[in-house]
């Protein structure tokens, strides 16, 4: 009685029980699988020790280093190259301390860090380029403006700044759009953010309020394609077809400069920076291959991917050092 | 005889642990709730009790967590964001949701009441990301063309979004509350003469009067707390809007916009968790104020 009365309730689930591990292994098969034959295929040379190379700094420049961490791995599959962010001055006070191989900096050292690197490690610090960050600045296609120079665009985005309508600058917008400027900006603690901010505003001058601050890069680029009179900024590697990028010059009246690449790596656009690369010393073995590795074309391939421009010379192979002594 | 005691007693000792296991789920709401806010007091309080300046706080409109020169933390043109954006989708929402609920519950036939209900979960279904992304695109456009705006971002944009978010449960607890409405009083009022629109309006709509507050103050609590939809629609610009067609910024964007990047303890993770304090202290006042008005009803 008592066996019978069991048995019927555990029945449907003991039917449950089994539908469900038929589930999981179907699921879990392909997994399986998978992981299996990835064993077996001859990835880790000798299955040695993996090499580590610690990779710290910019925030800018994390998700393009993450990149080249995750597509190095491909390529030499020994190396594990462990990337976090935290800003370029944590990238710098790390190096300064020697716990990091190599820091990430979207901006050059100050002969002040370099000295202390000096003295706390006893290395000089080695400066490698490794691409460009390039701002552009968008506005709608339909909108009439070419060109614009960095004075005014401080008038647009600065506190207090005197420039609000699209008339102040000359321009009349096709369509009857509306003649309020609408600036599109990032949210405050972007990388994009603060390195417009310096570059265009200086390094007291704040923001106006009322920008509209998108959280991301492209999202910016949408707006402004949607936007009859949107205004926004944006790496240049964002652009799509949608939106008009205006040449910028340096000061009201000089000449303005194409937000090209060719523009970038020669260093007459206005509104880009470099990104670098710093090891103490000469970097070791692993170290130096993945730095050869990351100007090579494949490397250099990931930083236009990452929305960043690429160094010139895409087909050199070689190592380039900017520092002050010659690489061995 | 023992194999029955033996059974009887496993029997006892299962149905006490499944008992202690439904103890345990049900005070781990509480423990949860007090934990949430110990943790996000903790984490605010530091700042709060050293130097927060409460009347920047509340009459500022200068946020200005990130500032090289001078940090400021005025948080009024978020405040006003947050009020204006969900005084709007109220605004739209209440007379919508009521007026689904009345029908639902009075006028409807049975078949489509169904088919009506289950739609409606689903609109209470979709996830919020998937509202913003309409506003941002289709709404956006839509505004852009319609009123000739300057920004498709903008109060109006994000008041109907959360309009459409806060109407299903508006819908569903306001249906309840009429439904709860003993059938005596239809039968009354209808015997007495009345027509149909007066039995709702004079009759059913006080007599469910706890009922429909307490739907609408849970949708409201909805539009304040409601963070994703609102980063996306509402343009994330602060400013104190001058009409419906302006971009504003409301305080739960500003948290999920900022809080990732701030460092971990600074003034602005701290700030970020008074607001969070804020947020909380609304929504809590909202949702008790929601509670007692019910209990109202169940005492009557």
């Amino acid at each position: 009685m008592i066996t019978a009365f069991r048995r019927s309730r555990r029945t449907p689930i003991q039917r449950i029980c089994k539908r469900t591990a038929c589930g999981f292994l179907l699921l879990f098969l392909p997994i399986v699988i998978s992981a299996c034959l990835r064993g077996r295929s001859p990835d880790v040379p000798g299955g040695g020790v993996k090499t580590v190379i610690q990779n710290t700094g910019s925030d800018t420049m994390v998700n393009l280093a993450q990149a080249w961490a995750e597509e190095y791995v491909t390529i030499a599959p020994g190396v594990s190259v462990e990337v976090s962010g935290g800003g370029s001055g944590t990238g710098i006070a790390a190096l300064i301390n020697g716990t990091v191989d190599i820091a990430n900096c979207s901006r050059k050292m100050t002969p002040d860090e370099r000295e202390r690197a000096k003295t706390n490690t006893g290395k000089e610090p080695r400066e490698f380029l490794v691409g460009f960050d390039a701002l552009a600045v968008f506005v709608h296609p339909a909108n009439p403006m070419d060109e614009i120079s960095l004075d005014q665009l401080a008038e647009i985005y600065g506190e207090k700044g005197a420039i609000t309508k699209w008339s102040d600058l000359g321009v009349r917008l096709p369509l009857d759009a509306p003649d309020e400027m609408i600036l599109v900006s990032r949210q405050s603690n972007s990388g994009t953010y603060e390195y417009f901010r310096e570059a265009v505003l200086g390094k007291k001058r704040d923001f106006r309020l009322g920008t509209i601050d998108m959280h991301g890069s492209k999202d910016v680029v949408e707006l402004v394609a949607r936007t009859p009179g949107a205004i926004g900024y944006s790496g240049m590697g964002y652009a799509t077809g949608h939106v008009k990028m205006l040449s910028i010059s340096p000061k009201t009246g000089t000449r303005a400069y194409a937000p090209t690449i060719a523009n970038t790596q020669n260093g007459t656009y206005p509104v880009a920076r470099p990104l670098l690369m710093y090891t103490l010393g000469a970097p070791n073995e692993a170290g130096e291959k993945y730095l050869q590795w990351i100007f090579s074309a494949h490397g250099q391939k990931l930083v236009a991917l990452s929305g960043y421009v690429p160094l010139s010379n895409l087909a050199e192979p070689s190592l380039q050092s900017k520092g002050e002594e010659e690489l061995p | 005889m023992r194999l029955r005691e033996l059974v009887n007693s496993k029997e006892l000792l299962k149905e006490w642990m499944i008992e202690k296991l439904i103890w345990i789920c049900g005070i781990s709401a509480i423990f949860f709730v007090f934990g949430i806010f110990f943790f996000v007091f903790r984490e605010g309080a530091d700042y709060l009790l050293r130097g927060f300046k409460v009347t920047e706080f509340f009459t500022s409109i200068e946020w200005y967590p990130t500032s090289r020169t001078q940090v400021r933390y005025g948080a009024l043109a978020l405040i006003t964001g947050t009020f204006s954006v969900t005084l709007l989708a109220m605004f739209i929402a209440v007379p919508f949701g009521l007026g689904a609920a009345v029908f639902i519950s009075e006028f409807c036939p049975p078949r489509l009441r169904e088919s009506l209900k289950v739609i409606i979960e689903l609109l209470a279904a979709i996830p919020s990301v998937v509202w913003g992304f309409i506003g941002l695109t289709i709404m956006n456009s839509l505004i852009l063309n319609l009123f000739s705006a300057p920004i498709g971002l903008n109060v109006l944009n994000g008041g109907i979004i959360l309009a459409l978010m806060s109407v299903p449960i508006i819908v569903s607890i306001g249906e309840d509350a009429l439904k709860a409405v003993p059938d005596s009083y239809r039968e009354a009022s209808l015997a007495l003469g009345c027509t149909r629109w007066q039995m709702i309006f004079r009759v059913l709509v006080p007599a469910a009067r706890n009922g429909l507050l307490a739907a609408v103050l849970l949708g409201v609590g909805r539009a304040v707390g409601e963070t994703m939809a609102v980063l996306m629609a509402t343009g994330h610009s602060i400013r104190i809007p001058g009409g419906v067609l302006e971009p504003v910024r409301t305080l739960t964007a500003t948290i999920a916009a900022e809080l990732g990047e701030a460092p971990v303890h600074s003034d602005h993770y701290q700030v970020l968790f008074i607001i969070g304090i804020l947020l909380f202290s609304i929504t809590f006042v909202v949702n008790l104020t929601a509670d007692l008005v019910v209990r109202g009803i169940r005492r009557k």
